[in-house]
């Protein structure tokens, strides 16, 4: 054996965690209960698990009922024993044993099951085996002495042939320290597990424990556990190992503003709890995600339970640590009417809107409404929609006035074009006045020169006529 | 075979049945050959010449044992008449012996 001692795995999901990889691998270990607690069927899960992925046949031997029954229990699970059987990677022997037909008359042994288990054990070459129940051989005999001896005897036989063996034992109903009904096989074992059946205010739960696991350590709370189309399955609530990924993608809620004020939506992965007191719209938001999300074509499970609880806030305050993001509901009362408001408490790792935001549920599910702020923080309601009416009047108001201006300024603007027309032909008018002036000047020159000429060559007074320069 | 009783003072079984017995045993342990002993002389003694005992070793057999429905040893069980009924031990206590079979002691009055 090495450092860490050889374990055997169940297959159960939950039950290898916290066992650290399962049973002691070649030794006994006791599994007690109640009637109905699903001992059978932790030994058969054992059994299959070990026939199906892990190359180990087992031999099944039972007490409680015919092979026919125990294979049609476990059908639904989706256990065939008879292909198992046929595939020689189980065998199961079943026992009918009516006391009534049985009397006790002298020293006795209990060979023959050894015998018989050696056989079985042979004929597939079992690793595993599983006796269910152990109590149904205490009484049978008459003799429980011999019995008592008998078993002790078998559990180390089974340890001797390196079996990883699952003993299943009845829970006595006189309760107190022994854990099964004759209180002999927890010191002789290796491991013991102890499966509940509680009814808790109508509510049933399962719960399983690991009690001992000689030279191993263990997970040593009770365990929540289920019984379901798949078979047994452990919750180990409190090993989870906290060993994976926090994803980055991002998954919508179906609401895109909520989407919006959470960065882009909820991290894949993360939890988010919604709460509120009754009627804030706790469920018609849970709802509307799930239904989002199966409209994206993804699976949803929607569970609803209801708890009667204390007080508003006290079950949020205490698991608040182990939600990512928290977004609160609340209905206000103003005005005589009720609102429902929203705000994002918390939400890890991510920026995320401070704003309280109204949201209605209408029928295409929930709706985030505008935010409109007054005096009084955010309104809500019928607030909400007289401001909205203000706001809409101010715009029109706005929007009128500006309309207004422009037409004056329309109107301007042609005054000023028609200005520009008129400034624009009298200074051309007076443009042509200034050339025709330039001219008349040239003339008047001329003809004074003219005149000046004429009136020279009439007085003969220079040699040369015509000649200007000269004068 | 001789008849002492008068056939009408037999309630239940016949008092001219044969009686079936198979008795199961590990080789050949100290209480299996008490047991093969005891039911011997009780038979003997009470079913003189309407008896037969089977014995099955159920370490040379146990797929028979198995199939017999068969736990502990020795085991006897009388398979006829019926019903059936299952005396398991070294049959030392002949009393219980007699009682768990069934069988009416002869030399005794209804």
């Amino acid at each position: 054996m090495g450092p860490t001692l050889d374990k055997t795995p169940t297959g159960i999901s939950g039950l290898d965690q916290i066992t650290g990889g399962g049973l002691p691998r070649g030794r006994v270990t006791l599994v007690a209960g109640s009637a109905g607690a699903g001992k059978t069927l932790l030994g058969l899960n054992f059994l299959v698990a070990g026939a199906r992925e892990y190359d180990e046949p087992g031999v099944l031997m039972t007490f409680e009922e015919s092979a026919d029954k125990v294979a049609s229990n476990v059908r639904s699970l989706g256990f065939d024993l008879d292909e198992l059987q046929r595939k020689g990677m189980l065998v199961v022997l079943a026992f009918r044993v009516d006391p009534s037909e049985i009397t006790a008359a002298g020293d006795f042994d209990l060979e023959p099951i050894f015998a018989i288990l050696a056989d079985a054990i042979e004929r597939v070459g079992a690793k595993r085996v599983v006796l269910d129940t152990i109590e149904v051989i205490f009484g049978a005999f008459g003799d429980d002495t011999i019995v008592r001896s008998e078993l002790i005897r078998l559990v180390r036989w089974l340890d001797d042939r390196g079996i990883t063996a699952v003993l299943i034992g009845e829970r006595g109903n006189r309760g107190g320290d022994s854990l099964t009904r004759h209180g002999i096989e927890e010191y002789v074992t290796d491991c013991v597990i102890v499966l509940d059946h509680r009814v808790t205010a109508e509510i049933s739960t399962r719960r399983l424990r690991v009690v001992k696991y000689r030279g191993s350590a263990h997970g040593t709370n009770e365990y929540p556990f289920l019984i379901s189309a798949r078979g047994f399955t452990v919750l180990p609530i409190t090993s989870v190992a906290l060993d994976y990924a926090a994803s980055e993608d991002r998954v919508s809620t179906g609401i895109p503003r909520l989407d919006h004020m959470l960065g882009g939506g909820m991290f894949r992965g993360s939890t988010l709890m919604v709460s509120g007191t009754a009627g804030t719209g706790k469920t018609s938001v849970g709802a509307h995600m799930v239904n989002s999300a199966c409209a994206r074509g993804e699976h949803a499970l929607m569970s609803v339970i209801t708890a009667l609880g204390q007080g508003e806030d006290v079950s949020t305050v205490s698991v608040s640590a182990m939600v990512d993001t928290w977004l609160q509901l609340r209905n206000i009362e103003a005005n005589g009417e009720r609102n429902r408001l929203l705000f994002v408490l918390k939400s890890r790792g991510t920026s995320h809107s401070n704003q309280v935001r109204e949201f209605v549920l209408t029928d295409h599910g929930v709706e985030l409404v505008d935010v409109y702020i007054g005096a009084a923080g955010v309104l809500a309601g019928s607030a909400r929609v007289t401001q909205q009416a203000a706001e809409r009047d101010e715009e029109l108001r706005i929007a009128e006035e500006l309309a207004r201006r422009r037409r004056e300024l329309h109107r301007s603007v042609i005054e000023r074009e028609a200005h520009i027309v008129a400034t624009q032909d009298q200074l051309d008018a007076e443009r042509t006045e200034i050339n025709r002036i330039d001219l008349r000047e040239g003339h008047l020159v001329a003809d004074i020169e003219a005149d000046r000429s004429t009136m020279a060559a009439r007085r003969w007074a220079d040699a040369s006529p015509h000649n200007g320069e000269t004068l | 075979m001789s008849e002492p009783y008068p056939a009408n003072d037999w309630t239940g079984a016949e008092h001219d049945e044969q009686w079936d017995l198979c008795v199961y045993v590990t080789d050949n342990s100290p209480k299996s050959q008490r047991a093969i002993e005891n039911l011997r002389r009780a038979c003997e003694e009470h079913l003189t010449g309407r008896y037969q005992i089977e014995i099955v070793d159920v370490l040379k057999d146990p797929r028979r044992a198995a199939a017999d429905q068969i736990l502990a040893a020795p085991t006897v069980v009388r398979r006829v008449p019926s019903p059936i009924r299952k005396l398991v031990g070294d049959l030392s206590d002949s009393n219980r012996l007699l009682i768990g079979l069934e069988i009416r002691p002869s030399g005794e009055p209804a």
